[in-house]
């Protein structure tokens, strides 16, 4: 498309008008803003932004509505994640336990390292078991770069609880429902 | 002490274009052109030995203030890199033999006829005071100082005849 | 105090001159120039903040503030603090030189750029007497034509800095900066001719002096003034013309790759030279230290007179500071073909049209 602009007349090509307008504008907000204590600006650790409903802040573990955690190691959070923010340790041979009856394993070690975290949002996307959430954090500050990587204690203690669906409690009774499908409890 | 200050400097903008022109170091055009103003500015330091501050200003303002900058400008726009070594035309080694035997001959010529001391006088008197210049280049150097600027004419015009892009 | 008279009295001529000068160039570099710069940049950070419904730098609270009751908070809600912690910031901040760059022309570019400016200072009479004492650092007969020469050094600082940094932000910054500081200096160099036509001397006390006589040089000259003024704020890289540093298309421009005190420089460099702009006009255009009443047209006799004196000078500046902090926050920046027109299709133009007016009134005024 081509905008046609109407030529300027020599009044407005003298710039006067501009200037004129440019200094009228700033000036009534410099008065407003210094006399009028119309200022925008939240004073920042005394006051503090509410975060909306659905922020995405810094992304937390979380446990299901039983105190389990959700989280089943299955690590494509780990490859999906975009700056390589998050470290999983697999179970391995060792002996570690789901704390759910249902679920196969659990991360040994579970680290995400916040100076990396870009705040995406691919873990949660990518979860399969609603284990990773983030949450309202958006302001996460340390004195070295070790205390930015967050622990899998870490993040389960942020994380908290949520009161999502839990989802292989809901398929055992999906399952339990069809007889034809015989599953152990 | 203006002795020794005339000594200082006159061997600075020796030494400055020496390095300008043959710089064992570096071959980079830039730092020929850093060089060639800093063997300007140290001119303008003997135009004010010879306590012409007129000059000395407008050595600065115009030389290295000015057409130094455009030659940056050029040279980093072209981004000219390392200037090789090449061979020179038996054309051009002739036309600048020719070329530093004329200048070399006039300078010869101008301090022989000279009586020491004197010239420095002369300039002393004439570039410290602005009117006076004017009045020497409108009056005593008229011709030369026209055929100078109808020189600056052609070029001008040659420039604005050579970067329009068709010639109709 | 008999003492320090006896000091004075057995010195000679040049001694004395040698004194005064180093404790002129220390008092106006370090007591005025310095602070100055670092509260232009709270100013600018003010302002900004004003303008834009903002509240601006308000946190710094060294230690003594607790002391002083009333004022502390005040001054610290006024960010009075923040220069020191800026300064602070900047000597403790790491000095990083990029992989790439050209190593000399990365390290001397900033000092470059600061320098030039600096010098251009030495020749703007600031006062009229202090005792005997001349407030002007160099008292050149040749002296707006030194300033003129010394600012055009300046173009390199920014020009090697984008050489040297070996990056096309920095390189288009430098480009630009050589292009457009020749353009502007050719439009300044031009308007201030009929200033020189008219006081008939090249000497800034004399074109003081000249206007104390008569009204001050921006009403007899308009043309040469608003000429001037825009060229000052294309010559001290300002919005409208910052296109050297350009933010929002070279990310800093010319400095990109600095950090630490080397970007401070460059950052100081740009303040002096707004600061010297800013003399320049108040010396050329607005009566320099002189006020057309209450006699303070006159040179100071009295100590006391020349520091009111000082201070009316100084004054005058800061406003015109305050001009160019104001309009950097009004308007847009201008395009780049824009800015070339301007200067040379309309600004040289116009000041070559105003020599020649000026010459014909002139003419007309006194014919011989
Ligand atoms: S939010 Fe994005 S960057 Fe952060 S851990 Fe999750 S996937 Fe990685
Ligand atoms: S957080 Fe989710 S995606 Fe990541 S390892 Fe655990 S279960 Fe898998």
């Amino acid at each position: 498309m081509i905008v046609k602009r109407a030529n300027l007349t020599l009044w407005e090509r003298l710039f006067l008008p501009t200037l004129l307008g440019g200094l009228q504008v700033t000036g009534k907000h410099f008065i407003r803003t210094v006399f009028g204590g119309k200022a925008v600006t939240m004073q920042y650790p005394e006051q503090k932004w509410v975060v909306p409903e659905g922020y995405r802040g810094a992304p937390y573990l979380v446990r299901d509505q039983a105190g389990d955690t959700k989280c089943v190691s299955c690590q494509l959070c780990e490859f999906v994640c975009p700056p390589k923010a998050i470290k999983i340790i697999p179970p391995g041979d060792s002996s570690l336990k789901a704390d759910r009856a249902n679920a196969e394993k659990t991360p040994k070690e579970f680290e995400i390292n916040m100076l990396r975290c870009i705040f995406c949002g691919f873990c949660q996307e990518v979860c399969p078991e609603e284990a990773i959430f983030l949450q309202r954090d958006y302001s996460l500050t340390g004195e070295t770069r070790d205390e930015m990587i967050y622990n899998k204690e870490k993040l389960l203690a942020l994380g908290g609880t949520h009161a999502g669906v839990q989802k292989w409690k809901q398929k055992l009774e999906e399952a339990k429902g069809q007889e034809t499908f015989p599953v152990k409890d | 002490m203006e002795n020794v200050l005339f000594y200082i400097f006159a061997a600075l903008t020796l030494l400055f274009a020496f390095l300008c022109v043959a710089n064992p170091f570096s071959r980079n055009p830039v730092t020929s052109a850093m060089f060639l103003v800093l063997t300007m500015i140290s001119m303008a330091g003997l135009f004010v030995l010879l306590q012409a501050f007129f000059l000395a200003a407008v050595q600065i303002l115009v030389y290295a203030g000015a057409v130094m900058v455009l030659f940056l400008f050029v040279i980093m726009l072209l981004d000219i890199k390392e200037e090789e070594r090449r061979r020179f035309s038996r054309f051009s080694i002739a036309l600048g033999g020719v070329s530093v035997i004329g200048l070399g001959f006039i300078l010869f010529k101008t301090i022989r006829e000279s009586k020491a001391g004197e010239g420095l006088k002369l300039v002393a008197v004439k570039g410290s005071d602005t009117a006076a210049l004017g009045k020497a280049l409108f009056t005593q150097y008229l011709l030369p100082f026209e055929i100078v600027s109808v020189l600056l004419l052609v070029a001008m015009v040659g420039v604005i005849l050579l970067s329009k892009k068709d010639l109709k | 105090m008999e003492a320090i008279k006896q000091f004075f009295s057995g010195l000679s001529w040049e001694q004395e001159f040698v004194i005064f000068t180093t404790l002129k160039v220390c008092i106006v570099l370090f007591g005025a120039v310095l602070p100055i710069v670092a509260y232009a940049v709270l100013v600018e950070r003010k302002v900004s903040a004003w303008i834009q419904d903002r509240v601006g730098p308000n946190r710094a609270t060294p230690f003594f503030v607790k002391y002083l009751p009333v004022v502390g908070p005040i001054l610290v809600r006024l960010g009075i603090f923040h220069p020191l912690a800026d300064g602070l910031k900047s000597f403790l901040k790491e000095d990083f030189t990029p992989a790439h760059v050209r190593k000399v022309y990365f390290w001397i570019a900033p000092a470059i750029a600061v320098v030039p400016a600096m010098l251009a200072l030495a020749v703007i009479p600031f006062g009229s007497k202090l005792g005997d004492q001349k407030m002007v650092i160099a008292d050149l007969n040749v002296g707006i034509l030194f300033t003129f020469g010394i600012i055009s050094l300046g173009v390199y600082g920014l020009v090697l800095a984008g050489y040297a940094s070996n990056s096309k932000f920095s390189f288009l910054g430098g480009i630009r900066s050589s292009a457009q500081m020749i353009s502007y200096e050719i439009a300044m160099g031009m308007s201030v001719i009929p200033i020189f036509m008219l006081v008939g001397d090249l000497n800034l006390s004399k074109v003081i002096a000249y206007q104390a006589d008569g009204a001050w040089l921006v009403f007899k000259q308009p043309i040469a003034f608003v000429i001037f003024l825009v060229a000052a704020f294309a010559e001290t890289n300002r919005l409208p013309f910052d296109l050297p540093e350009a933010e929002t298309e070279l990310v800093g421009g010319y400095h990109t790759e600095y950090s630490s005190m080397k970007f401070a420089l460059f950052f100081i460099g740009e303040y002096t030279a707004m600061i010297a702009a800013s003399a320049m006009m108040v010396v050329l255009f607005f009566g320099g230290w002189t006020l057309p009443f209450a006699g303070l047209n006159e040179s100071a006799t009295t100590f006391a007179m020349g520091l009111a004196h000082i201070g009316i000078f100084v004054s005058k500046m800061l406003f015109l500071m305050v001009v160019f902090i104001w309009v950097r926050w009004m308007l847009p920046r201008f395009r780049y073909d824009q800015l070339m027109d301007l200067g040379w299709r309309r600004f040289v133009p116009l000041a070559l049209v105003n020599i020649v007016l000026t010459a014909v009134v002139l003419w007309a005024l006194h014919p011989k």
